[in-house]
């Protein structure tokens, strides 16, 4: 097969991926881009795209079914609701079908050649891809390798059978009478959630003494509350031991030193993910690693010229839009464009039930840091449209600098707070102080009002508690 | 916690404001009584403002070189306690100038025991928040900059490090960033060790300075000066100087030579009395007096000022000479009363021995003659058959032209030159 030549080969088309290929196509760069599967990787085929799309049926379900119990306040009565997953699933895969195609054609228009393989390095500046066709060689001035991040699977609970990954989770047709949850992260935490409001009698299981441990315990006792009222059962400082022997229940070893059998349909394991670095001739290439990751400099530049990674491969925040980030930068860098990494702040969703959002520091990060700081928090319950959505629980907080007021860090739990994010992250990266976020208007009447009202609290004066 | 409203006490008899020059403390600062706030400057005189209380400062109520109206509040006090603020007293309370009588030094002290204000609710929030932008960055604290910013600054080449934010909180700029272009690229300065200093200080002309520049700039552009400079011997006047002072007695002064030329000038001025004048140039009438006020342009620690021999007609050699040392030195120490720096009605500028060879004097307005003594120094000098050593001296006179003509300037200076060469002359009555 002849070998192509191109100025920019990225390998994997994920979210950071495909970003950089459309960025550097339409910059006028030569660009190739290299993927085994259909593009949007984990973050369109089976992370963000799909489990948002479960989120919100399971939402809708459970709304419906607490309709059919008589108990709602807003006075509607529905006869028992059914769910038929398949046809959800369905619905599933043809926002991701719309969403891929619509990559596809993003890439086209930008001029991007797409191979469909799997690419493996044969030295830096040459990458062989396993097409259909056969061998296609592919050399490059510079390359971009996005490889992304896979599951972390757990050696005595190996995925398979009844073992499932967040993969196989968006994919169910049926709900599991009983599900097992190894792992109290956001992912866990998020299918949790929507299994159990699909009907699963779910039970997670978390080794450390809580869920959500990244964040901090105001800011997931919400979280930890709602999940009690959906009925899921949250076991914490309990270690998953194994499968039992007719595989139909987890083993775990309780905070206390008990062995219990959790009996399980399904066992979900989120565990976390690992870096993408295996099975594409890292080896050939010899980058310098840093921890799991490929170690980057601030422009996503590895150890060898002329090769940059960006997104999972490179480190945490694993976020989408982190990487879509880096993906945008380095296609400038490659084009000639003066670009480093100068973000402020990477906000951070979980899509539990209610949603928590972390943008800049914490009030814990930013004492740690030897910072004096303000901070100013605003509840929900005093928030009128919150309280017509039945959205009362949870809160917006404000972390400033103490001296000048400079906002450090906005974290928010609430229904529909996601939406926040954009606000939080704007403030942030714009350098805005307390007086600014309170001296803005906000529309009225509306959940961003907390956010200006916990502006206003910092400073001490909240009009509206 | 109170807040305690400080306004400018009357600083002496019949002034209705007066010149804030400096600030000793600033927004933030804690205070203790009796330290020292602030200094104004009125026409006679500098006085320092103490604080009449303990207190933190959190709002202060002019700028260096504002002018103040007596009893204007000028600073505001959080104190421990009540203050001395009424509740809803805003705290932008117009300067009480016509309804406050200035009666005590520290007017507001009487109001002390009025009932207990509500604090904070006018407590001035601007200030604080002024005190706050601009703040320099702590060392390896990342600039505070947008994202537009911080692309523009890349695209630029501009290392945001080096950029001064003067948004709030220290936040850069687009118009920052112009500035720091504008600049230009600073060289690398490595060959040389040398650098471009681009750094540009503002300095308020106030006080003295102010009232300098004011000075000049009336005299300069009113007066059409004409400077006339002469050569004068004065080896025999040196000499004359020398003996009187190896005779003096002991309770009299060192002579220099400003009383010979004050002698000199009161015995030309009898004979051209025109030269010793104000000219009220607004009201087209020129004041000739018959005492000869004679400024002396004295350079002092905070600049220029012109302490005045009064009736030098009626002072002999000795009288000026002590009244000269008397003045220069009160003018140095600060001391010199209003009445000793104004009232001149002609004037003498000497740099000693900085003088120089000539100088371009500029009149004290409203006067119409100014003398300037130029550095004495030995010069040879053709006495028809030889080059003589002589103790030669300049005068640098310049004259209002308006009311002055060029040939009695002449006339002047010639008249004063033939008294310092023959100085008996000086002593001769007509």
């Amino acid at each position: 097969m002849k070998e192509i030549s191109c100025k920019l080969l990225v390998i994997g088309a994920g979210p950071g991926g495909y970003v950089c290929a459309i960025r550097a196509g339409q910059l006028g760069i030569d660009t190739v881009i290299v993927e085994a599967n259909k593009p949007g990787g984990t973050c369109l085929n089976i992370g963000c795209i799909p489990s948002k799309a479960l989120i919100h049926a399971a939402e809708e379900f459970e709304k419906a079914t607490h309709f059919a119990d008589g108990a709602s306040p807003l006075g509607i009565s529905v006869s028992a609701p059914k769910l038929d997953l398949a046809k959800t699933i369905a619905w599933k895969d043809g926002i991701v079908g719309r969403l891929t195609g619509g990559v596809s054609g993003l890439l086209k228009k930008a001029k991007v050649k797409v191979v469909n393989g799997w690419a493996t390095f044969r030295d830096g500046k040459t990458v062989e891809v396993e097409t259909e066709t056969g061998t296609q060689i592919i050399r490059a001035e510079n390359v971009v390798i996005a490889t992304g991040s896979v599951p972390v699977e757990l050696p005595f609970l190996p995925f398979g059978g009844n073992v499932i990954s967040s993969t196989e989770a968006l994919s169910l047709t049926e709900v599991p009478k009983t599900l097992a949850v190894v792992g109290g992260g956001y992912i866990g935490l998020e299918l949790g959630i929507a299994f159990a409001k699909m009907g699963a009698k779910v039970t997670v299981v978390e080794a450390l003494p809580r869920v959500l441990a990244t964040y901090d315990a105001e800011l997931t006792r919400p979280v930890t509350k709602r999940l009690a009222a959906l009925g899921v059962t949250v076991l914490t400082g309990a270690k998953a031991k194994g499968l039992s022997a007719k595989a139909d229940a987890l083993l775990v070893e309780t905070a206390d030193g008990k062995d219990e059998k959790i009996v399980a349909d399904k066992i979900l394991v989120t565990v976390g993910r690992k870096p993408q670095t295996a099975g594409w001739g890292l080896e050939q290439i010899d980058l310098t690693m840093s921890g799991r990751f490929v170690r980057i400099d601030d422009q996503c530049r590895t150890s060898m010229r002329g090769i940059y990674a960006i997104g999972d491969v490179t480190g945490e925040p694993m976020l989408a839009h982190r990487a879509m980030a880096q993906g945008e930068m380095v296609a400038e860098i490659i084009a000639g464009h003066k670009r480093s990494w100068d973000k402020r702040c990477i906000p951070a969703i979980c899509f539990t039930d209610p949603e928590v959002v972390s943008a800049g520091l914490t009030p814990d990060e930013a004492k740690a840091a030897g910072t004096e700081v303000k901070i100013g928090m605003f509840p929900f319950t005093a928030n009128g449209r919150a309280m017509t959505k039945l959205g009362e629980e949870g809160f917006v907080r404000v972390v400033a600098r103490a001296d000048n007021h400079v906002v450090l860090g906005i974290q928010a739990v609430g229904q529909g707070v996601s939406e926040l994010s954009a606000a939080f992250g704007l403030a942030i990266e714009m350098g805005a102080r307390l007086e600014d976020i309170a001296g803005t208007i906000h529309a009225h009447p509306t959940q961003g009002e907390a956010f200006q009202e916990a502006a206003l609290k910092a400073l001490g004066h909240a009009l509206h508690i | 916690m109170g807040e305690y409203v400080i306004k400018l006490p009357d600083v002496g008899e019949g002034v209705a404001e007066a010149e804030l020059v400096e600030w000793q403390v600033k927004v933030g600062d804690l205070v203790r009584e009796d330290a020292v706030l602030a200094a104004v400057m009125t026409d006679k005189a500098t006085v320092e403002i103490p604080s009449p209380v303990d207190g933190k400062v959190i709002w202060l109520g002019a700028e260096i070189g504002d002018t103040v109206a007596i009893g204007s509040p000028i600073v505001r006090l959080e104190v421990a306690g009540e203050g001395n603020v009424k509740a809803g007293d805003a705290p932008e309370a117009k300067p009480a100038k016509q309804e406050e009588k200035p009666k005590a030094v520290e007017p507001v002290e009487a109001k002390k025991d009025e009932p207990a204000p509500k604090p904070v609710a006018t407590a001035p929030k601007p200030a604080a928040t002024r005190a706050l932008s601009g703040a320099p960055r702590a060392e390896g604290e990342k600039p505070l900059a947008s994202p537009a910013i911080r692309l523009r600054a890349r695209e630029a080449g501009v290392d945001l490090r080096q950029v001064a934010g003067s948004g709030p909180a220290g936040r850069i700029t687009h118009e920052d960033i112009d500035a720091f272009i504008a600049r230009g690229p600073q060289p690398a300065g490595k060959s040389s060790g040398l650098v471009q200093n681009n750094d540009v200080s503002e300095i308020k002309v106030v006080g003295l300075r102010r009232k300098i520049a004011e000075k000049m700039r009336i005299s300069k552009s009113r007066i059409p000066h004409i400077t006339y400079v002469e050569e004068i011997d004065v080896t025999t006047l040196e000499e004359l100087r020398a003996s009187l002072n190896k005779g003096k007695r002991a309770d009299r002064p060192k002579l220099t030579l400003l009383p010979f030329l004050m002698r000199a000038m009161v015995k030309a001025i009898s004979e051209q009395p025109q030269l010793n004048a104000l000219f009220d140039d607004d009201a087209g009438v020129i004041h000739q007096h018959g005492g000869v006020h004679i400024g002396m342009a004295a350079q002092t620690p905070t600049g220029l000022v012109v302490p005045v021999v009064r009736h030098a007609e009626a002072r002999d050699l000795w009288d000026c000479a002590s009244e000269v040392n008397r003045l220069a030195d009160a003018a140095k120490s600060g001391t010199a009363t209003r009445e000793e720096l104004s009232g001149s009605t002609i004037t003498i500028t000497s740099l000693g021995a900085m003088g120089g060879i000539a100088t371009t004097p500029v009149i004290n307005y409203p006067e119409v003659a100014i003398v300037g003594v130029n550095k004495m120094m030995v010069r040879p000098m053709w006495d028809g058959t030889q080059f003589v050593p002589r103790k030669m001296m300049n005068l640098s006179s310049s004259f209002d032209h308006r009311v002055i003509d060029g040939w009695d300037a002449a006339v002047f200076v010639q008249r004063i030159k033939a008294l310092l060469e023959t100085p008996a002359l000086i002593f001769m009555d007509n």
